[in-house]
C-alpha cells in the first residue's frame, strides 16, 4: 500500500474511524483543534456521532455514555483539557467502559503554554483522578504510530475493558510524515460486548455502575481491577531497544524525545561512546524488564523529558539501584536538541566514573 | 379473586431505601408505569443521578446507567446519539441537576437532545444531610443557611423550567407536583407526555416534579406536603413552559 502525508492529529483520527470508533465527543484546545474539526467532517461519514461538547467534562461523560452503550467511542484534548476529564476517568474506570481518551501534551502547570511538553506523565500513569485505578497508555513516537498506537488502543480497550490513553507530544500531534494506513475495518469483525447497557429489560437488564457503596463488595471490585492490570502488565508490555546490548550509557525516552535521543546515540557513537536507547512504548505498563536487563551491563541511565522528571521515577523503580539513573529535562515549551542530550549524557559517565 | 392492582413490572422487587414520607418512590413509580404503558420497556435506557436517586438503578427494571455528579444529561447524550431508536431518561435532583450540572442541563436542552428528563425539586440536598440547594426557597432553613436562606448571602432560588423557556430547542418543559393525589395523576399524565414525545421523535423534553423531603424540612409527612402545596409552589409556580404540540411556545 502506498503512503500519504498526514498531519499527527489527522492519523491518530484514522487510527480510530479504521478500528470501529464511530462516536467522538469533544472540546476545543489548542494544540488538538484539528481531531474534532477533522472528526466532525469524518465521522458522519462512517455513520458515527460526532459532538462539540459544552466542556471537556461534558464530553467525557459523553464518552462514558456511549462507550457504556457498546460503541467505540473517543475524546481527545490537551493537557488543562484531559485535567478536567479526569472525574470522569475514574468513574469509567471504575465501571469497566473501554473508550479511548487521546492527550496532545502541551506545557505546564495551569493554562502553561501551547508548545509540546510531556509533563502529563504521572497523570496518565498513576491513574490521574481520584481512586485506585490504571489506563493502558501508548506513547506514539512518529505519525504512523499515532495512527497505529490509537488503532490498538481500541482492541486493548475492549479486550481488558479499561480506559486507554493515547500520550502523544504536542510535536507529535502538529508533525506531517508518510503513513501508510490501515485497512477499514468492518464492524461486524468487532467483538460484541454482552455487557452493554443498549436497551434490556428484566431478566436482561444490565447495570453500569461505579458506585460499590458495601465495602465487602467494593474491595474484590477493586481487587479485580488490580488482577486485570496485572493481566495487562503480563501480556502488553512494550518497548523499542535501540543498541543497548553493548551499551555503557542508556538514554530513555519516549514520543518526540526519543527520536532526538536517538540521533544523540548515534553522534555518541561516532565519537566512540557505546550509547543505546530504550524508548518505552506502553508508559502503562511501564516495561520494566528492558531497564532491569541493560542494568546489568550498562554503566548509567540518563533519563531524557520534556519535564521536571517523571518518567524517571519508574525508570528508578525498574532499575532498582543497581546503576545510578541521571535525568536531562526542559520545560516551558523548549525541546532539547540531540548536542544538548549528548552533553548530558557524556556528564552522566563523567559523574557515574567519579563515583558521584 | 379478582385482580384489581398489579405492581408496575418496570420496577424492580427490591425495596426502596427513601425515607418515609418522601415522595421520590411516587415518582419512580410513576416513570415506571409511563414506559410500561407505552410498551417501551424493552428500548428504556435510564440514566441515575448522584444524590438521593443514586440508587436508581436498582429500582428501574431496565438498563441503567450510573453517571458522575451533575453529568447524566452528557451521558444520555452519548447513548442517545448512538441508538437513536432507544428511549433515554434522566432522573435527577435539585442538586445534581440544578447547581454542579447546570451547564450540562442547559447545552442538553440547548441542542435538543432527543432525551427526557424528570427533575426533582425538594428545595434541599437529602443524601448529603439538608445543606442548601440551589432551588431552597428564600427564608427556608438547611443546614448550611441555619437562620434560613437569606438573599444576601445565599442568592435566590434557580427555576430552572422558566430558564430552560428562554431557548429554543426544547419541545416539552412542564412542572408538576406530588402534594396530593389530584396533583400526582396531573405528573403522571406530563411524565408520560414527556416519554411519548421522545418515542415520537420530538424532540427533547423536561418534567420538574416538586417532591417532598420532611427529614430535612424536619416536618411530618402531611405538614410537608402541605409546606409544598402553599410554599414550594409559590417559588415555582405549576404549569406548562413549552408544549409545541400544541404549537404554544411559552406560557
Amino acid at each position: 500500500m502506498s503512503k500519504i502525508l498526514l498531519h499527527g492529529t489527522e492519523a491518530i483520527c484514522e487510527g480510530a474511524i479504521r478500528n470501529g470508533c464511530r462516536a467522538f465527543f469533544g472540546y476545543p484546545i489548542t494544540p488538538q483543534n484539528e481531531v474534532p474539526e477533522y472528526m466532525s467532517v469524518y465521522m458522519p461519514k462512517v455513520g458515527g456521532v460526532f459532538v462539540q461538547a459544552e466542556s471537556e467534562v461534558a464530553a467525557i461523560n459523553m464518552v462514558y455514555g456511549a462507550g457504556g452503550a457498546g460503541v467505540r467511542a473517543m475524546t481527545s484534548s490537551s493537557s488543562p483539557g484531559v485535567s478536567l476529564k479526569q472525574e470522569g476517568i475514574s468513574y469509567i474506570a471504575c465501571a469497566r467502559i473501554p473508550c479511548v481518551v487521546v492527550n496532545i501534551m502541551r506545557a505546564g502547570p495551569g493554562l502553561g503554554g501551547i508548545l509540546p511538553a510531556q509533563g502529563d506523565y504521572f497523570q496518565a500513569t498513576k491513574g490521574g483522578g481520584h481512586g485506585d485505578y490504571h489506563l493502558i497508555v501508548l506513547a506514539p513516537s512518529s505519525v504512523q504510530e499515532a495512527c497505529d498506537f490509537t488503532y490498538r488502543a481500541f482492541d486493548l480497550s475492549d479486550k481488558y475493558r479499561v480506559p486507554a490513553m493515547i500520550l502523544a507530544d504536542g510535536m507529535i500531534g502538529q508533525l506531517m510524515e508518510p503513513v501508510e494506513l490501515p485497512p477499514m475495518r468492518p464492524l461486524s469483525d468487532i467483538p460484541k460486548k454482552d455487557w452493554a447497557t443498549d436497551g434490556g429489560y428484566g431478566e436482561d437488564r444490565r447495570v453500569l455502575n461505579s458506585l460499590i457503596i458495601k465495602p465487602e463488595e467494593l474491595e474484590p471490585h477493586v481487587n479485580e481491577l488490580k488482577k486485570t492490570y496485572d493481566l495487562i502488565a503480563e501480556n502488553e508490555k512494550l518497548c523499542e531497544k535501540y543498541m543497548t546490548e553493548d551499551a555503557e550509557i542508556i538514554l530513555t525516552a519516549y514520543g518526540t524525545v526519543a527520536r532526538i535521543c536517538k540521533s544523540a546515540a548515534n553522534i555518541l557513537r561516532k565519537q566512540g561512546i557505546r550509547a543505546g536507547v530504550i524508548r518505552p512504548i506502553t508508559l502503562y505498563p511501564f516495561p520494566s524488564e528492558a531497564f532491569s536487563e541493560a542494568a546489568e551491563t550498562a554503566e548509567a541511565f540518563l533519563s531524557v523529558e520534556l519535564s521536571l522528571g517523571q518518567m524517571i521515577e519508574d525508570v528508578r523503580l525498574a532499575v532498582n539501584g543497581k546503576k545510578p539513573v541521571y535525568f536531562y529535562g526542559r520545560t516551558g515549551g523548549n525541546v532539547m536538541d540531540e548536542e544538548e542530550v549528548v552533553k548530558a549524557a557524556k556528564n552522566a559517565l563523567l559523574k557515574v566514573r567519579a563515583g558521584e | 379473586m379478582a385482580k384489581v392492582f398489579t405492581k408496575t413490572k418496570m420496577l424492580t422487587d427490591v425495596h426502596m431505601h427513601y425515607c418515609p414520607g418522601c415522595t421520590h418512590g411516587i415518582v419512580h413509580r410513576l416513570v415506571a408505569e409511563s414506559i410500561e404503558e407505552l410498551g417501551l420497556q424493552d428500548k428504556a435506557i435510564g440514566i441515575a443521578p448522584v444524590g438521593c436517586a443514586v440508587f436508581a438503578y436498582d429500582y428501574f427494571n431496565c438498563d441503567m446507567q450510573e453517571a458522575a455528579h451533575g453529568r447524566a444529561p452528557a451521558v444520555a447524550t452519548g447513548i442517545k446519539r448512538c441508538l437513536p431508536d432507544r428511549l433515554v431518561f434522566v432522573y435527577q435532583g435539585d442538586g445534581d441537576l440544578a447547581s454542579i450540572g447546570m451547564a450540562e442541563t442547559v447545552h442538553a436542552a440547548a441542542r435538543g437532545e432527543h432525551i427526557t428528563i424528570i427533575f426533582i425539586n425538594n428545595s434541599i440536598y437529602g443524601m448529603t444531610g439538608g445543606q442548601m440547594a440551589p432551588t431552597t426557597l428564600i427564608g427556608q432553613k438547611a443546614t448550611t443557611c441555619q437562620n434560613g436562606r437569606d438573599p444576601a448571602v445565599n442568592g435566590y432560588p434557580i427555576r430552572v423550567c422558566e430558564l430552560l423557556a428562554t431557548l429554543d430547542a426544547p419541545y416539552y418543559i412542564e412542572r408538576v407536583s406530588t402534594q396530593d393525589v389530584k396533583h400526582v395523576l396531573a405528573a403522571k399524565k406530563a411524565i408520560k407526555k414527556a416519554l411519548r414525545f421522545q418515542a415520537e421523535g420530538r424532540g427533547y423534553s423536561f418534567v420538574e416534579v416538586l417532591v417532598s423531603c420532611p427529614t430535612n424540612w424536619h416536618m411530618k409527612p402531611v405538614e410537608a406536603l402541605r409546606f409544598m402545596a402553599e410554599e414550594t409552589s409559590r417559588t415555582f409556580p405549576l404549569g406548562v413552559f413549552r408544549d409545541k404540540s400544541e404549537g404554544r411556545e411559552e406560557k
